[in-house]
């Protein structure tokens, strides 16, 4: 990542814990869904957030979009804290933070029409007027690349990819600074994806957005992202530029998620290695370093001790052998 | 002879807007022991074929064919139940989304026994020691523990693998897996790809990879076939195919992975969408999408033509350099 750029948006050590009813007589549980993450991300960035269901990307996707307030720690817009605003400021803080989500089927009220549907974050968050609104919102459509005449239409008269055009260009409409982008490619086919990859490109670099991307797609990540951050269980386990993470993982997780993602060039394949075991339940994490169980280099110190997240070779890293790992 | 032998294979459905053929003349043959891949994107008639094959199309739809036929025997004049004895058994499906393929009221073990005893007729200690012997094979942990889980008790995988068990449990000659992948995160759509390929291999069963996923594919298939729009537009061997493509098509979705651009920021995207029941064209159903589209290909739809390695629908097919549609 390059310093010219401010940082939009930083976190620093955010934590979200839930507690869990386990019965009438039992304490409550505490899930560690977010358990410390820091990042900085700077305007026309992408920051990639990679790992399996359960890894807490979606928490960290509520945190940052202030739908929840962290258990713990510092999310800073603009170097303004977000924690002790009153709602009245938080409402104004939404706007520079918008979100597009995973199934655009899902996503758009289908008893909306697109008009409708871009101009209802106005409504909420701006003075303008009817006649205003549909303009902004005719605007939006050309940018995202939907045609004028299709402002009427229903959702269900969209294929997947317009769909996810409509969903990008709601999250637009307020000018935001940062988009959280969860899965937003995941449900469509090859040929549309590239569509909606290229169009999320285009509109970074035309208005300079800063993106949080959510996905579990290492190939897509690899084009998309300017740093990636590896989580498991809840913790930032490799965090770092995207070329340095990519050309030498130095967690044995990323090895494994590269080495499981199907390629279609013989060449880039990994190593064939089954990975074994599932995500450890977050009710119960295993001692020590989350992934031991799961891990081909465990020792014993893996299970008693938890890794730090320390500089190796040009990014973050959280385990105890990250040095011999090359 | 092959295992199966399909030829000339359409599957209609009446609808309010007419007769849509979701699949329209394909010629589909699977040998003992080989894993053809078949790939498309939605709508491409992928899962109509396999329902046919399993006899499982609803009766809105109709099914002809010119020879439909499984290990000689004709599935096309079959009684119900004939046909009833081979499906489940020979022929045996694992399908897409397992949590909710499973039924929620019943028992894992009850489900895995259920066609154990209607095909081959065991019951009591004789069936529960196959139910767990099974439930070991496609690597669940403490099976006889896990007999009387529900479904909703288990992970996605883990029910994923309840499913292939379900499947695997009278030795099919023939395994259908459709997306058997796709809901999975990719540590566990590794481990549950290897244990098919590895049931496959030990069994010499013939498998059917149905997914829109090139890598899974690539890594697994030794034939491919690439559906659009219900038809057949190329097939070949794996290596072949994704070395050099002859079908515009197939070269065009090849190119618009992430994993191929290669340094380039922008993907290659393929124009327009899919033809659905309206819209579609004349001549070859690829013509409006296609980059090198001349006259003859909106004129005339091209035959399934035979070339040196394989069989492409195309009149002006790409050779061993890949053509780029940006």
């Amino acid at each position: 990542m390059t310093a010219s750029q401010p940082i939009v948006l930083q976190a620093d050590q955010l934590r979200k814990h839930y507690g869990v009813a386990r019965g009438l007589f039992k304490p409550q549980a505490t899930v560690r869904a977010l358990d410390g993450v820091s990042f900085a991300l700077p305007a026309g960035r992408t920051l990639a957030v990679v790992g399996e269901s359960g890894c807490g990307k979606s928490t960290l996707a509520r945190a940052v979009t202030l739908i929840e307030p962290p258990t713990d720690g510092r999310l800073l817009y603009d170097g303004r804290d977000v924690s002790g605003h009153t709602a009245a400021e938080l409402k104004s803080l939404r706007r520079t933070v918008q979100m597009v989500f995973q199934n655009p089927y899902g996503s758009l009220n289908p008893r909306k029409t697109v008009g409708s549907i871009l101009a209802e974050p106005l409504v909420i968050n701006t003075p303008m007027g009817k006649a205003e609104r549909r303009d902004r919102a005719l605007q939006m459509m050309a940018k995202v690349g939907l045609r004028p005449d299709q402002i009427d239409r229903y959702p269900h008269m969209f294929s997947g990819g317009q769909r996810q055009r409509i969903a990008i260009a709601r999250a637009l409409m307020l000018n935001p600074r940062v988009v959280v982008a969860d899965e937003p490619v995941s449900a469509l086919d090859v040929s549309i994806q590239a569509q909606v990859l290229n169009l999320l490109m285009d509109l970074q670099e035309e208005l300079e957005l800063a993106y949080l991307f959510i996905s579990h797609d290492l190939s897509v990540v690899r084009h998309i992202a300017d740093a990636v951050m590896v989580m498991y269980l809840g913790r930032p386990v490799e965090h770092g530029p995207k070329d340095v993470v990519f050309s030498r993982p130095r967690h044995p997780y990323t090895r494994i998620l590269m080495a499981a993602t199907p390629r279609v060039n013989p060449e880039l394949r990994g190593e064939r290695v089954t990975p074994k075991g599932e995500l450890p339940s977050p009710l119960n994490p295993p001692p020590g370093c989350h992934f031991h169980r799961r891990c081909p280099h465990a020792t014993d110190r893996c299970s008693a001790e938890v890794p730090a997240l320390r500089d190796v070779d040009g990014r973050l890293v959280a385990c105890h052998y990250a040095e011999q790992m090359a | 002879m092959p295992l199966l032998d399909i030829q000339n294979l359409s599957v209609a459905f009446s609808t309010r807007a007419g007769t849509f053929r979701a699949v329209d003349g394909i010629d589909l043959q699977v040998d003992e022991g080989e894993v053809v891949g078949i790939v498309g994107e939605s709508g491409s008639g992928k899962s109509v074929t396999s329902l046919a094959v399993m006899g499982l199309i609803p009766s809105a739809g109709t099914v002809i064919a010119d020879r439909m036929s499984f290990a000689g025997t004709d599935l096309r004049t079959l009684s119900r139940s004939q046909r009833r004895r081979i499906t489940g058994k020979d022929v045996a499906m694992v399908f897409q989304e397992p949590m909710t393929s499973l039924n929620p009221c019943f028992t894992v073990g009850f489900q895995i026994g259920e066609s154990l005893k209607v095909h081959e007729g065991l019951s009591g200690r004789a069936l529960r020691h196959r139910t767990i012997e099974l439930l070991e094979q496609v690597g669940i942990p403490a099976p006889e523990s896990r007999l009387s889980a529900f479904p909703h008790q288990l992970s996605g995988g883990m029910n994923q693998r309840v499913m292939i068990a379900i499947a695997i449990a009278c030795n099919p000659r023939l395994l259908i897996a459709d997306e058997p992948t796709t809901a999975l995160d990719v540590t566990i759509q590794k481990q549950i790809l290897d244990l098919l390929v590895g049931l496959q291999r030990d069994r010499g069963m013939a498998l059917i990879l149905i997914t829109h996923d090139m890598g899974v594919v690539a890594e697994t298939a030794h034939r491919v076939v690439v559906m659009y729009a219900g038809q057949v537009a190329e097939t070949r061997s794996a290596t072949e195919l994704f070395e050099r493509p002859r079908h515009p098509y197939t070269g065009a979705l090849l190119d618009a992975l992430p994993e191929r651009a290669l340094g380039r920021r922008r993907l290659p995207t393929i124009p327009g969408v899919v033809p659905g029941i309206a819209d579609r064209p004349q001549g070859c159903l690829f013509n409006p999408r296609c980059p090198r589209a001349q006259d003859r290909c909106r004129a005339e739809r091209p035959a399934l033509l035979a070339d040196d390695a394989g069989r492409a629908r195309c009149f002006y097919p790409l050779n061993s350099q890949s053509e780029v549609t940006a």
